[in-house]
């Protein structure tokens, strides 16, 4: 088992912590449709390609996450609600320095 | 009216594939879909990238994938109503149904195939407090005519590509163009960004960074706008505020017709021929959810088949058809012209 636990705070101010695997390639923002935290339709719209924003996240623990690139860092610039701890949850791929990792999903935009 | 066999909510790949299986029925297809091109997702979200997984094609483009539905589609001559939301649904005694746009452009068709995907593709809106009242008095979306802008003052925000090529076009016609972005960088092709710096340059365009409107003041309509830069508050007196930051779909008025809504979709009763809780109503593609769905082009196209021969029965319940392979029995499309497999060479041997 390759699995460590991630906290996410829905848009309703609900806290969920679940198991997260490290070994399937898999991003925050995946992690958050699997347990079907925000509604379908919501979040995810360009599937995780940076293009939308609509999988924005605010980062609440103090872990050291991997820097942005450009396309993550360009399409916060045009997001709404962003705050200096604004990430694509889509650009956050699940690895074991991320355990303990709370996020906080932003409002649909 | 627009009059038409099967009425397609929805002119992304599902829709436009529907075409062809009705077609190859002698089903007539029109479609209405809120963008102002087909092609859905492919063609909003991400015309220029490759997709993997559509069978035969190892790597395809999905705007090329777009391009080749509708050359394929083409004998079976579609008819469009682009740019346009369908916005209710009326069923009508004879169990045929009239939908009607938002702005007024009415079908009558004998069944309905939703292929509406994430819902209706609209204007991203910024978090301005009263930005929803200046609409139609000043806050305008998408640019539509142009020429509404000559000699007005304008101001734009947003820092993609359309943001850059209207604050460009709009530069020799409106009397002022001021663009407002939350950074010095702008996302869109090099080149805008090159003519945007030249138009600064030579004081043509009014460059505020990084800055965001924050607030929308007029008493009947938008008079001035105000923009927030760190701790500096600039006013701007306008005519027009353009804020351009994409498109995002939303399910809009399919929730309000009746249909069982499940996940954002519309829940289909069965995976035989994807019909809705409404008789005469389908729902195919990225928009309907049942035990197993996958969202994906493939499994629209599937459904996209599935749906045409159900609806072939409830146009015609007393006439018997068997399907045919495209191979055999060739493709006749309504313009008259005819695809047919080459007939076999017989030569003999002496
Ligand atoms: C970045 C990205 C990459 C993807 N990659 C792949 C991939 O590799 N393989 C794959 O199989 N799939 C992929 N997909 C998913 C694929 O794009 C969708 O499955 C597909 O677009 C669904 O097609 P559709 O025709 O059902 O809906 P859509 O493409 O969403 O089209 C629906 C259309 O309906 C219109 N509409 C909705 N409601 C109304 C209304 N009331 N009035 C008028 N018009 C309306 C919308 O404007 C839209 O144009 C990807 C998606 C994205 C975002
Ligand atoms: S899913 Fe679109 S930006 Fe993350």
């Amino acid at each position: 088992m390759n699995d460590i636990k991630i906290t996410i705070i829905d848009r309703e101010g609900k806290s969920h912590t679940v198991n997260a695997p490290t070994d399937m390639n898999m991003n925050v923002m995946e992690l958050i449709r699997s347990y079907e935290l925000a509604p379908e339709g919501s979040i995810g719209i360009c599937g995780g390609m940076a293009m939308c924003a609509s999988c924005q996240c605010y980062v609440i623990s103090d872990h050291e996450l991997p820097e942005m690139d450009q396309d993550e860092d360009l399409m916060l610039s045009e997001a709404f609600f962003v705050k200096d701890n604004s990430r694509l949850s889509c650009q956050l791929f699940i690895t074991d320095a991320m355990d303990g990792l709370e996020v906080e999903l932003a409002p649909e935009a | 009216m627009i009059q038409t066999d099967i009425l397609i909510i929805g002119a992304g790949p599902t829709g436009l594939f529907a075409v062809f299986e009705a077609g190859l029925l002698k089903l007539k297809c029109h479609l209405i879909d809120a963008l102002p091109q087909p092609g859905g997702q492919l063609a909003e979200l991400y015309p220029k990238k490759p997709i993997y997984d559509i069978p035969g094609f190892p790597e395809i483009l999905a705007g090329d994938l777009v391009d080749n539905l509708m050359k394929q589609i083409e004998p079976f001559q579609p008819g469009f109503t682009l740019g346009e939301r369908a916005e209710t649904i009326d069923k009508l005694e004879d169990g045929t149904f009239i939908v009607t746009t938002d702005k007024g452009t009415k079908h009558h068709a004998k069944v309905i195939a939703i292929a509406g995907g994430l819902g209706s593709f609209e204007p991203r809106k910024p978090p301005i407090s009263n930005l929803a009242y200046y609409e139609d008095k000043g806050v305008v979306y998408m640019v539509k005519d142009p020429e509404i802008y000559r000699d007005k003052k304008v101001v734009i925000s947003g820092g993609g590509d359309s943001a850059l090529d209207w604050t460009i076009y709009l530069a020799d016609i409106a009397k002022s163009v001021t663009l407002v972005h939350r950074r010095n960088e702008f996302r869109g092709a090099l080149d805008s960004v090159d003519k945007v710096q030249e138009l600064k340059n030579a004081g043509k365009v009014e460059l505020i960074t990084p800055a965001e409107v924050v607030a929308l003041a007029g008493d009947e309509k938008l008079e001035a706008v105000t923009i927030q830069r760190g701790s500096e508050i600039i006013e701007r007196h306008c005519d027009y505020f353009i804020p351009l930051f994409g498109l995002a779909p939303k399910l809009g008025p399919i929730a309000d017709w009746g249909l069982e809504i499940e996940k954002n979709a519309i829940k289909v009763d069965n995976t035989l021929d994807y019909q809705t809780n409404i008789p005469g109503i389908y729902a195919i593609g990225d928009i309907n959810t049942y035990p197993g769905k996958l969202k994906l082009i493939l499994c629209g196209f599937h459904e996209a088949t599935l749906m045409c021969q159900s609806a072939y029965q409830r146009i015609f319940p007393n006439k018997r058809y068997v399907l045919k392979y495209t191979t055999v029995g060739g493709v006749q499309g309504f313009d008259g012209s005819k695809k047919e497999a080459p007939k076999a060479v017989v030569k003999m041997i002496e």
